[in-house]
């Protein structure tokens, strides 16, 4: 890549965060690529021109803020609160990214503390935090945590000027707008109602006992692999649904039912409908589903 | 007559001639005489007995649901609802036996007649999604106890099957409606949660 003339500069702020999407972030495979792109003032572990402490004095700003964690307004970041902070670089940048689902919505943060932590501009799904005002300013990178793949596509199409559209909750479209379950290789069990036996086998679906949340999450998990290989569901885990705003709930690895019947169905069916076919499928007994694929153990 | 009218005129004979004389000893000459028309002309409307077969509880079973799902988007606590489902079912037992008694005698009892194409709940679905509805509601209200889905179901229509067949067969003292209330009350006591 030639080198150019403009470079944006970076900083990137962490609120109450366990650093996950800073270690996300450092598994991206085009990683020297994209730090070429920017100018990285600060950032925790990277190198970077500033240190926390000259970051802290607010001397300058930046063009993009990326902010780690969850936002909780009298927490200090080498002296300065996080809400001078934010107040002072989101204002100056042309781009603010929340990292992840606390950035996003609060998450699990949030949760443990909901009444001092949201995210930056949401907590859940009302507008909240510092930046509630400017909801459309925020691209939010929801995931726990974020995917190193949407934060690289976040941060190139900045770099390349190219706009992000967003969803009503901050989210792009390019990567939020199909579900978690799209492409998801269990996808035939789901149809014929064929439920995993077993946590870690390849056979079965996870939506009716396991918990999980494919049908219901805005992620493209299946379709952009994690490190280009996998996904919970191929290694026989449910998704959590941890890019949408009510993340973290309860009982994750549990489908809540009323007398058997899934209390949520898929986005955008109607239960109706859904038990309709369910009814149908479920009818069928499919001999090559109900076995293993191969039978080795 | 439109075609539409002919095709239910078919079908609500054929009811009552299996209710009258059973399955197997009604002939497709027998039913078509009854709506006066040709047997060739039959043949336009149902290919073959089975075929009327599968059609006739596709139409009980759409009938079932469609007066279900009212009784499900209308107001009320699932108790209301079990209330106006005991009396829906017990009114088309007293108004239409024919329909009841081709789903208990025929189609639950001929289960080879209906072969693959209504294997499981493929010809009962409309019925069953709207009891499936209504128990999903009553739970997500916190008005019935949680359990599995056929425990409840064959208790509720167990119970209802039962005693239409009672009425049936002459076995009942009263008519079906002097039982509504305390059925409603059993099935609603039997059901809520604690
Ligand atoms: S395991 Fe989850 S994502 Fe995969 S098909 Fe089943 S419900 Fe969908
Ligand atoms: S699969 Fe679900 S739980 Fe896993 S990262 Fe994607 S959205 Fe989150």
């Amino acid at each position: 890549m030639p080198s150019r003339l403009y470079k944006p500069t970076l900083i990137w702020l962490q609120g109450v965060t366990c650093n996950g999407n800073t270690h996300s972030f450092l598994n991206l495979p085009y990683l020297p690529q994209l730090l070429e792109r920017f100018e990285v003032l600060y950032h925790p572990l990277l190198p970077c021109t500033q240190s926390l402490a000259e970051t802290a004095h607010c001397k300058r700003g930046c063009d993009v803020l990326v902010f780690e964690g969850a936002f909780d307004p009298e927490m200090e970041r080498a002296g300065t609160t996080l809400k001078q902070l934010v107040g002072h670089y989101a204002g100056e940048a042309g781009h603010v990214i929340a990292a992840g689902s606390c950035a996003s919505f609060g998450g699990i943060f949030k949760a443990s503390a909901p009444n001092r932590n949201s995210g930056l501009a949401f907590a859940g799904e009302q507008p909240d935090g510092p930046l509630r005002g400017r909801v459309g300013k925020v691209i939010n990178l929801s995931g726990c945590p974020v995917h190193p793949e949407w934060l690289g596509y976040a941060l190139m199409s900045i770099a390349d000027g190219r706009p992000v559209a967003v969803d009503q909750l901050g989210r792009p479209t390019a990567l939020y707008r199909h579900m978690a379950h799209d492409g998801c290789l269990r996808n035939e069990y789901f149809e014929w109602k064929v439920d995993v036996e077993q946590f870690g086998r390849k056979e079965g679906c996870l939506f009716y006992e396991h918990g999980c949340r494919g049908p219901l999450t805005h992620a493209s998990c299946n379709r952009t692999l994690w490190n280009g290989v996998s996904s919970k569901m191929r290694v026989g885990t449910p998704c959590f649904g941890c890019t949408e705003p009510d993340f973290p709930r309860r009982n994750l690895f549990e489908t809540k039912t009323n007398m058997s019947i899934p209390e949520e169905v898929p986005v955008g069916v109607s239960k109706r409908a859904y038990l309709t076919m369910t009814g149908i499928a479920k009818s069928f007994k499919i001999k090559r589903l109900e076995e293993r694929l191969i039978d080795d153990d | 007559m439109s075609k539409a009218e002919r095709k239910e005129n078919i079908i609500s004979t054929a009811l009552k001639l299996f209710a009258e004389k059973g399955f197997y000893v009604t002939t497709i000459p027998d039913i078509a005489a009854k709506v006066g028309m040709s047997v060739g002309n039959f043949y336009n409307y149902f290919s073959s007995k089975d075929i009327l077969a599968k059609e006739l509880i596709l139409y009980i079973s759409e009938y079932l649901g469609k007066h279900i799902r009212e009784i499900n988007e209308g107001e009320g606590s699932a108790k209301d609802k079990i209330s106006a489902i005991v009396t829906f079912y017990f009114t088309m037992a007293t108004e239409r036996p024919e329909m009841i008694e081709y789903f208990l005698r025929i189609y639950l009892s001929n289960r080879e007649v209906f072969g693959e194409s209504c294997e499981g709940m493929v010809c009962v679905s409309p019925f069953i999604t709207e009891m499936m509805i209504f128990f999903d509601d009553g739970v997500a209200g916190g008005e019935l106890r949680d359990q599995d889905f056929f425990s409840a179901f064959g208790l509720f229509m167990g119970y209802l099957g039962g005693m239409v067949f009672l009425f049936g067969e002459k076995i009942l003292p009263e008519p079906l409606s002097h039982y509504e209330a305390s059925i409603a009350e059993n099935i609603y006591r039997a059901l809520k949660t604690v």
